[in-house]
């Protein structure tokens, strides 16, 4: 992740990291790191409220963001890249959803076997391929495209809001529209509704009519798709791949979607405290201000305070009620 | 006629897999008959490559072991990765603390610490799960990113190696006391102590749990919690002592992989794979390919360590990455999770459970069979 800040200015010291505009600068980045988990978190939410766990997210991620990345890397289209990226996800999902909708396999192990499959198919394609990990041209921030830069460069040169909200790419703005078009589909839509019912009830929703497996199996699609394009995410904002390239992003989805309560606005909470905790780092690291020992401590931050907030929902909040559970009519 | 149907469906499975990776190395531009005969050439070839095999088999079968225990008490363990990377620490900081001890007590004392360490990552998910209704899956997860860190934080501070502080800074211990060291059984090759502890392990456990009041506890809890709780068993209690067994076998899994190695050294890499060799997951891959039962890890675990051996002969001769071992392990993953359903139509294809002759007194608290019970399939 480090490629992803800037590099440092020189001269810094403690006393003015805490500038506006070195705040605003980690900020900025922190929207953009938590795309990837923002993306695949939202997508596992979809998934999660119809029944389904998918512990696989890393290893679509890895396939997605691969795939993504060969695309730019050979055609040099960004919008093809991130189409690739959505269809390798949706590949995959056809395949997790075959084999937990229908096939009624456990499904925290299943994942596992999607996860170990894409890390490993992943690399080899990556060295069969590629080879020595190649750079491929960043993704445009907006203002720098030619169909819609001219209007969004004034807009970057405001002061604090202009680099927080206009100096991002596309990928960033689809990522955080998704969370209100996440949150409209599944209570606002009939098949929103029919998610809800059959990772809450399938019996009954299936004694209504709703098709249990059909619901799942595009809930499912949507989750993996969205991984995917979460791999794309990270793979091109990077403008890179490498073996491993998630480094677990995808499990961490997985607990943001707990840590959000199954509700997209807080998994999308979830993941800016990932990113802002993640970009601080990096950037008080790069500057010299924390020592490399006290920032391997600071990156277990995350995970300790996911922990932490499972312990204070668990209990409070309950998740789908037919969550892991395979529905078979009897 | 049963323990055919038992055995033949994850056969099928991984023959299937396999069928996957032949396809992957034509895709590759080579033959699959040469891959194949490379691969067993790389796992068996020699004497010294059997060892080697056997060597790599350790953490999966330990791991694996450990997997079992925590399935039949109904919780998913998949915390491994932390759990080896806890028992490693551990340990190295006993023979660190303690080099010039002499090995008849320095090395069961190093042996101590990876079992107490892995058992501590493993009971914290577990008291979680018990008492704060945490799901184990993601505390896990959580607890696996914390151990790596914790390893990076203390191989590139407190533990490294007083060399490397003016030097190139490598995050790694200094070459440990060689009264720590597993031995070597057989002079020439890798093979140490690891393998028979390992398998003694596997033989432990299933006694523990088919024979054993504990055993019994454990598999009733995770076969039915209610019951067992009406039954006054603490259910609390054996979901932290299953993860906690599950943890220290993987611990001692961190061990193997320090004081077995040739350069007696913990380093690592920043991630967790660099170290453990992902045998926190492929663990789960040779304890699902047994059947979730120890006994049958044992020789499942052979052949996912032949799987890696092989793999590593096949990079070099025929320079197709070893990461088709991973890639594979997957396939057979999802092909032996999703013969689930195949495998219960066959049983009742043969009118028959097919684990009915394994000793489990369990089964004659419900009418499922164990295994989809213990996979947590149907809880209807």
């Amino acid at each position: 992740m480090a490629s992803l800040s800037s590099s440092p200015p020189t001269g810094f010291s403690v006393s003015n990291f805490f500038t506006v505009s070195v705040l605003v600068g980690t900020l900025s980045t922190a929207v953009r790191f938590a795309v990837p988990y923002l993306l695949a978190a939202l997508g596992e939410t979809i998934g999660q409220r119809s029944g389904v766990l998918n512990l696989g997210v890393d290893g679509v991620m890895l396939l997605g963001g691969f795939g993504a990345y060969y695309a730019v890397l050979e055609t040099d289209s960004h919008l093809f890249g991130i189409a690739v990226g959505l269809a390798v996800g949706l590949f995959m999902g056809v395949v997790y959803a075959c084999v937990t909708v229908f096939l009624d396999a456990e499904q925290g192990i299943s994942g596992i076997g999607i996860f170990l499959f894409g890390l490993g198919f992943s690399d080899l394609l990556f060295q069969e391929l590629v080879g020595t990990p190649l750079p491929i041209r960043p993704l445009p921030r907006l203002d720098q495209l030619s169909a819609v830069g001219a209007w969004f460069e004034p807009l970057v040169d405001i002061d604090v809001i202009g680099p927080l909200l206009f100096d991002h790419d596309l990928l960033t703005y689809l990522a955080f529209a998704l969370v209100p078009a996440a949150w409209w589909l599944l209570t606002k839509t009939t098949f929103g509704m029919n998610i809800r019912a059959v990772g809450e009830n399938p019996q009954a929703a299936d004694s209504l009519g709703v098709s249990v497996a059909r619901t799942r199996f595009i809930a499912i699609l949507i989750g993996n798709a969205m991984a995917g394009l979460a791999g794309a995410a990270l793979a091109l904002q990077l403008a890179i791949f490498q073996h491993n390239l998630t480094n677990g992003i995808g499990f961490i989805a997985v607990a943001l979607v707990y840590f959000g309560a199954w509700r997209p606005r807080w998994v999308m909470a979830g993941a800016l405290l990932y990113g802002i905790v993640t970009a601080t780092r990096i950037r008080w690291q790069s500057l010299g201000i924390i020592p490399q020992g006290a920032s391997d401590v600071a990156a277990m931050a995350p995970a300790l305070i996911t922990i932490l907030a499972l312990v204070l929902l668990a209990r409070r909040v309950r998740g789908p009620a037919a969550l892991t559970r395979p529905f078979s009519r009897h | 006629m049963k323990r055919l149907a038992g055995a033949s469906v994850p056969l099928l499975a991984a023959l299937v897999a396999f069928f996957f990776g032949a396809l992957m190395i034509v895709a590759l531009g080579e033959s699959p008959i040469s891959g194949l005969t490379s691969m067993i050439d790389g796992a068996f070839g020699t004497g010294d490559r059997v060892a080697a095999t056997a060597v790599r088999a350790v953490p999966l079968l330990l791991v694996g072991v450990g997997i079992t225990v925590a399935f039949r008490a109904n919780v998913i363990n998949i915390g491994g990765e932390g759990q080896i990377i806890a028992g490693a620490l551990l340990s190295t900081v006993v023979a660190l603390a303690i080099p010039d001890t002499p090995k008849v007590i320095l090395l069961p004392l190093v042996i101590l610490g990876g079992l107490i360490g892995g058992a501590i990552w493993g009971a914290i998910p577990g008291v979680l799960k018990a008492y704060a209704s945490v799901n184990e899956i993601l505390s896990t997860i959580m607890l696996n990113i914390v151990a790596v860190q914790l390893m990076n934080y203390l191989l590139r501070g407190p533990m490294i190696d007083p060399i490397e502080v003016n030097g190139s800074r490598i995050p790694q211990t200094a070459r440990l006391s060689d009264n720590a060291a597993l031995p070597t059984l057989i002079d020439g090759t890798r093979l140490h102590l690891g393998v028979p502890l390992a398998v003694v392990a596997a033989i432990f456990i299933y006694i523990v749990l088919w024979r054993t009041p504990m055993g019994f506890r454990l598999r009733a809890v995770g076969h039915n919690p209610d019951a067992a709780r009406a039954a006054g068993i603490s259910v609390e209690r054996n979901i932290v002592k299953a993860l906690a067994i599950s943890g220290a076998l993987s611990g001692l899994a961190g061990v193997t992989l320090v004081f077995g190695s040739e350069s007696l050294r913990l380093v690592t890499d920043g991630g967790s794979a660099g170290f453990t060799g992902s045998a926190g997951f492929n663990g789960i891959v040779a304890a699902l390919f047994g059947g979730l039962h120890p006994l049958w890890t044992v020789p499942s675990s052979f052949l996912f360590g032949s799987l890696l051996t092989g793999a590593t002969e096949l990079q070099r001769e025929l320079q197709i990455p070893n990461a088709l071992a991973i890639a594979l392990n997957g396939l057979i993953v999802l092909f032996v999770v999703s013969s689930n359903k195949v495998r219960s139509w066959l049983d009742r294809r043969l009118d028959r459970s097919m684990f009915s002759d394994s000793p489990d007194p369990t089964k004659n608290m419900g009418g499922e069979s164990e295994l989809v019970a213990a996979d947590g399939v149907q809880r209807e």
